[in-house]
């Protein structure tokens, strides 16, 4: 990549992605192009990250365990749906995953919990995310109860227009109400520690030469 | 059966022998069932029916021989029945009176021919033999209390043996532990539905009735009386050997319509008894009447009369017992609000917010935000609801009881094993060091009545089954969890005990312990919320909860950290708390949680924001640690106060308030009052003190209170013009906290002379008087406080006396708290120096009051009595003759020089010169034996006693022979050396009472002897005029008595 070019890329990334300065940016950027020339190499993909190079990153890097989750932040990742993700869309993703502000990480997170993308969270769609979050007893006559009822109970607390799914709207509010609420339905944020550490790895630690 | 008949039946007599069984309807039903069960026997049974029993029961029967039909033999006073056992013993045999039956075919037949005598039949069998299943199966299957372990014995035997007798036994055991089963579950219904008095129940009633009892038309009864007047402790009032078969009491009543009615009153009911015996002063006690609920309901049976006015009055009846009900139970809870709540003064007005709460409540309280009222309106509604059924009261007796326990066993958790071991330093060590600050709030000792088991509020079930997610599910769901239960009203005491009833704590405090941080926030919102309760705040300690919590203050999340130090500042309200964030290190992190600096009032960035609510809740957490003076310390060295002199430049109020609290709760020792002073804190102080904020306003009135101590600090406040906004908040009457916070400041700031001039501008005596009547104690003591310094000056006592200052300070001569009275008694000193004040004072005889506190068992309040009395005596017209007045007030004060205290006996040796001074009040007092007490003290090194001792000995000298006696009692001696103190003010009283003394030769003498010219002579080269003079009159009176000597040896 020409420096001309890097150069370019760099001044409209500082305008998109706001949370990083000059520095971080080409930070980011070489990372990228690391990871992408790694992504090549194993699973042959074209140019960018595919989703498997990106789970993968999300799994190491940010300790996520979930894999439709890990597949939702995928997909808000990649904002133009090609299954890959450009380094525009790395920079600008990460400025949220990291250092989003409220807005930016409630609007990030009900994208990530809107399953099928219709603008609701439905009922099905918090079973689904839900339904490994009890453990199992054994005792229990419908192994499912619990997790109905734990989605009653979140909807009772989050759907303020009683329309029995969760709007824009509904989830923003009961946000910004509850912060912890942000990631209701599983972790899609990286937490303290591994964004610390990652922050860490990639801005500070390497000198540039 | 057994066991029915020994737990269930009421035997009448609970001593040994054969009780006979009572004629109750449950001893009744018990019978009708046993008779029932042995009639059917034989039919249903008849091989176990022929059984023979090892043993005949036998009894007096009252059947005569004639009863006996076929396959009986008789003679007219034997009958023996035709079946015979095995070895020839007939299976039944009546003998005159006496009946052996050997089986249960005779027993049914028997029971059968006896017709309508079959109760008084099996009652005479069961009298006779109280457990027959030994008669009938042998000694083996007797009823032992406990365990029943027999039928498990019997199963063994017949696997033993193939015995088809065992077999038999077997099966009648059976079918007779069966019917015990049953008789036990049909008397426990009776039991249940019995009514069991108690003293307290019958004495209410009882004086309910006497309400409405009297001469006249409309009342219930013409009298009733107790038979006795004598109350035993328990509340019976029926001899104890009659107290043992339940019986509480015994009563007259005196219906309109018929006879006098004697009653006993026991805890089964209401009965007849047998009336008064006539010869002896006794009751006959035997039971003539049905047994009813209670006294109404027995009088509504025997007074139709009672039952017509009963009518009248039933209306008002149940309205009072409602509402005495009601106000017995608020005042309970008024105790126990006084006892939690930290601020004394306004829980008049809460009781009265309770009530009005708790009326609404009946009707909706759902919407209720107060913190505790759902369990107490409960109990309140039930009272009044119920107030009339007796079982109620018995309940809630035995609950009362449970609590105490309950309480005693708080009281044996709070020094637990676990707390003591953990302990490093000695708890003793502890106990003392401990500030005075926190006495009060540390007998917190929650109580609070658990209802036991009725109706469990619906939360409940909701947040069992949240803690159930907060169990078994993963962060997320437990997130979920966290945040519905928090939509509880957390701040209702109803939820915050079913948190902890269902194991919630435990879960939550576990939560803290995970790398979770979402968790961790969710619960520590959770916790924060609910330790506002003093039960949950113990129970978190006992979970070892603070310990996490001091550890997440190091955590880099910032919110966590914030809401860590809100919860620990709630938890640290009691002792073992506190002790356990200092010895974890909690306090040094609490302190760093102050480390950002503040800065300016302008608006905040959302980070900086953080910080300071960080900051906030880290002062919050201090300032309820610090009122452990170790934790003072602790916080001291951890550099705390610097940072608290930062913050305490900032503007917000948010912060200020738990920085000046820690302050102001620090500002009790001596090395904090110093570092305010030096780090320039008195002057935020001062500024704050004209904040919006009345908590503000307190907390900062009530450091400068506590560091007006040290007179460079009572100057700052001066010059940083404190003193104004001080005057100012005089004026806020309705904060009673406020205003003792204010007055108290007001009082130490008065001890400098300066400050007393501007008071004076600000005419803040005027105010102080105006406070004088209707205040609490608290802010007496410090309007006392502050006048009394005031008055040092000449110009304010005239002041106090123009504003008639004077009366109400006289009048809270009479009060009883010990710091007011020490401060009243050094006001009204001080106004006395005034002789038209003394005016005064005399006319309200304030001097009787003064001398009647000489009898106050506190000795700062004797001493200060003492001094006031100096200069009443001085200023008062004929004060003698009002001293001679007082009876017996001589003596007593004479009395007062053998106290321990020091600055008791200076006082009263003041006195006492005051007193000498006039001829015949120093007869008495010399009669009272003055003389050897004064000379006894001579021996000490306190200048001051010193001082007023010399003083009282001069001026005792004037009487008599009290010169000799002086000499005698080596009064002479020690006051020689008194010369070589420093204090000047001592050389002259003991030069004067010198003088006196050297009057009598052989004095002189024993001064010559102790050297005391020399000291003398130098005396006489004093500028002051008194001294001099009593210095050169002792020496001429040595001088002359050597002369004299001289001239008897050689003249």
């Amino acid at each position: 990549m020409s420096r001309k070019r890097l150069q370019q890329l760099t001044e409209s990334l500082l305008r998109s992605a706001r949370h990083f300065n000059r520095k971080e940016v080409e930070r980011l950027i070489k990372l990228f192009n690391t990871l992408a020339a790694e992504s090549r190499e194993r699973f042959a993909a074209a140019a960018g990250l595919d989703r498997n190079m990106f789970r993968n990153i999300l799994h190491c890097t940010f300790g996520m365990m979930d894999d439709m989750i890990m597949d939702r932040v995928f997909r808000a990742f990649d904002k133009d749906n090609d299954s890959c993700i450009s380094v525009v869309e790395w920079v600008e993703g990460l400025s949220v995953f990291l250092r989003g502000t409220l807005e930016e990480k409630i609007k990030y997170c009900f994208e990530v919990y809107d399953l099928n993308g219709d603008g609701y969270i439905s009922r099905d769609e918090m079973f689904h995310m839900l339904k490994n979050s009890l453990l199992k007893q054994p005792s229990e006559e419908d192994p499912d109860e619990g997790i109905k009822d734990l989605v009653e109970i979140t909807l009772k607390k989050m759907d303020y227009d009683h329309d029995g799914k969760l709007s824009f709207l509904d989830f923003e509010k009961a946000v910004r109400e509850e912060n912890l609420l942000l990631e209701a339905f599983g972790p899609c944020l990286p937490d303290i520690k591994s964004s610390m550490a990652f922050e860490k790895k990639t801005f500070q630690d390497t000198p540039d030469l | 059966m057994g066991a029915a008949l020994a737990r269930a039946a009421q035997w009448t007599s609970a001593g040994a022998g054969r009780g006979t069984l009572e004629i109750t309807p449950l001893n009744e039903s018990l019978l009708n069932e046993i008779i029932r069960f042995v009639e059917g026997f034989s039919s249903r049974h008849p091989q176990e029916a022929a059984f023979v029993f090892r043993e005949p029961l036998e009894w007096r029967t009252q059947l005569g021989c004639a009863a006996f039909g076929a396959g009986y033999q008789g003679d007219g006073t034997t009958v023996q029945s035709d079946a015979k056992s095995k070895d020839g013993q007939p299976l039944l045999l009546l003998t005159g009176s006496t009946i052996k039956v050997r089986s249960f075919d005779q027993l049914s037949y028997l029971l059968h021919i006896a017709m309508d005598k079959k109760l008084k039949e099996a009652q005479a069998c069961l009298e006779a033999n109280r457990d027959p299943i030994v008669n009938i199966l042998g000694p083996g299957y007797g009823t032992i209390e406990g365990e029943d372990m027999s039928m498990l014995h019997l199963l063994d035997k017949v696997k033993k043996d193939d015995d088809p007798e065992t077999e038999i036994k077997m099966k009648i055991f059976i079918l007779l532990s069966q019917l015990d089963m049953q008789l036990l579950n049909s008397s426990l219904k009776h039991i249940s539905q019995e009514v069991r008095l108690n003293p307290s129940a019958v004495n209410n009633e009882v004086n309910l009735l006497k309400h409405f009892s009297g001469k006249g038309e409309d009342t219930v009864l013409e009298s009733l009386e107790y038979t006795s007047d004598y109350t035993f402790s328990n509340g019976c009032r029926a001899p104890p050997w009659r107290q043992m078969h339940g019986e509480i009491c015994y009563l007259i009543i005196k219906p309109h319509d018929t006879d006098p009615l004697c009653v006993t009153c026991s805890t089964a009911g209401v009965y007849l008894n047998g009336g008064k015996l006539k010869e002896k002063d006794d009751i006959d006690y035997e039971r003539k009447s049905d047994i009813y609920k209670d006294i109404v309901t027995f009088l509504r049976e025997k007074s139709p009369k009672f039952v017509e006015n009963m009518s009248k009055q039933e209306y008002n009846f149940f309205k009072e017992t409602a509402s005495e009900k009601y106000y017995q139970h608020m005042e309970a809870v008024d105790a126990e609000d006084s006892g939690q709540s930290q601020k004394p003064y306004d829980y008049t007005e809460k009781t009265i917010y309770e009530k009005t709460k708790s009326s609404s409540a009946k009707s909706k309280s759902a919407d209720s935000k107060k913190l505790e009222p759902s369990l107490k309106w409960k109990n309140i509604v039930r009272c009044a609801t119920y107030s009339d059924k007796v079982t109620k009261k018995d309940t809630e007796h035995g609950r009362r009881r449970s609590s105490a326990s309950k309480k005693i066993k708080k009281k044996t958790t709070s020094i637990s094993p676990e707390a003591a071991s953990k302990c490093k330093t000695s708890e003793k060590d502890e106990e003392v060091s401990e500030s005075s600050s926190e006495t009060e709030e540390d007998e917190e000792q929650p109580e609070r009545h658990q209802e036991g088991n009725i109706d469990l509020p619906s939360e409940y079930w909701q947040i069992q089954k949240l803690v159930k997610y907060l169990k078994g599910g993963n962060p997320t769901a437990t997130v979920i969890a966290l945040c519905s239960m928090k939509d509880f009203n957390l701040a209702q005491e109803t939820c915050q005990l079913a948190i902890r009833d269902v194991g919630g704590l435990e879960v939550l405090i576990n939560l803290l312990d995970t790398e979770e941080i979402k968790c961790q926030i969710g619960s520590l919102k959770i916790l924060k919320e609910i330790s506002q309760n003093s039960l949950i705040r113990h129970a978190i300690a006992d979970l070892e909860g603070l310990q996490i919590m001091v550890k997440i203050l190091e955590s880099p999340d910032k919110d966590l950290k914030c809401l860590a130090a809100e919860t620990i500042a709630n938890v640290a309200r009691f002792k073992r708390a506190r002790r356990t964030i200092r010895q974890y290190g909690g306090i040094k992190r609490l302190v760093g949680l102050l480390e950002p600096i503040p800065v300016g009032s302008s608006a905040l960035t959302p980070a900086q924001a953080k910080d300071f609510a960080i900051a906030r809740s880290g002062a919050l957490a201090l300032w309820s640690c610090s009122k452990s003076t170790k934790n003072k310390e602790a916080i001291l060295k951890a550099g705390g106060i610097p940072l608290l002199a930062k913050w305490l430049k900032c503007s917000h109020v948010n912060i200020l308030t738990p920085v000046v609290g820690t302050l102001q709760e620090c500002a009790s020792e001596q090395s904090y009052r110093r570092a305010i002073r030096m780090e320039g804190m008195i002057e935020d102080l001062v500024k704050n003190l004209s904040s919006e904020h009345e908590e503000l306003q307190m907390l900062c009135a009530s450091a400068i209170f506590k560091c007006a101590e040290d007179k460079e600090t009572r100057d700052l406040v001066r010059q940083h013009g404190g003193l104004q906004p001080l005057s100012v908040l005089l004026g806020n009457t309705e904060n009673k906290q406020l205003l003792a916070a204010v007055t108290g400041a007001i009082w130490k700031c008065a001890i400098s002379g300066e400050n007393v001039s501007k008071l004076q501008e600000y005419k803040t005596l005027e105010a102080l008087v105006g406070l004088l009547t209707d205040q609490p104690d608290e802010v007496l003591v410090n309007v006392v406080g502050a006048l009394g310094e005031c008055c040092q000056e000449q110009i304010n006592r005239t002041i106090i006396r123009k504003c008639g200052g004077i009366p109400p300070l006289v009048k809270l001569l009479t009060g009883t708290d010990q710091a007011l009275l020490v401060n009243v008694t050094k006001a009204v000193g001080a106004c006395a120096t005034e002789p038209e004040n003394m005016m005064i004072i005399d006319r309200l005889d304030g001097v009787r009051l003064l001398w009647s506190l000489l009898k106050n068992p506190n000795p700062d309040v004797q001493a200060s009595a003492a001094w006031a009395i100096c200069p009443c005596i001085e200023n008062a017209k004929d004060s003698g003759e009002m001293v001679r007045s007082f009876v017996g007030g001589l003596e007593l004060i004479v009395n007062l020089l053998k106290s321990k205290n020091k600055e008791v006996l200076a006082s009263v040796c003041a006195a006492i010169t005051n007193i000498a001074k006039d001829e015949e009040n120093l007869a008495v007092i010399t009669d009272h034996g003055v003389v050897p007490l004064l000379s006894k003290l001579a021996n000490t090194n306190n200048d001051k006693l010193r001082r007023h001792l010399a003083e009282a000995i001069s001026h005792c000298c004037m009487w008599g022979s009290n010169r000799i006696t002086f000499g005698e009692t080596k009064a002479v001696a020690p006051l020689v050396r008194y010369l070589k103190s420093n204090d000047p003010s001592v050389h002259r009283a003991t030069a004067q009472a010198l003088y006196q003394l050297s009057e009598d030769p052989n004095n002189c003498i024993t001064m010559h002897e102790n050297g005391v010219v020399k000291l003398l002579l130098a005396m006489v080269g004093s500028t002051d005029e008194t001294l001099q003079e009593a210095a050169a009159g002792c020496i001429a009176n040595i001088r002359r008595l050597a002369l004299a000597t001289e001239k008897a040896k050689y003249g």
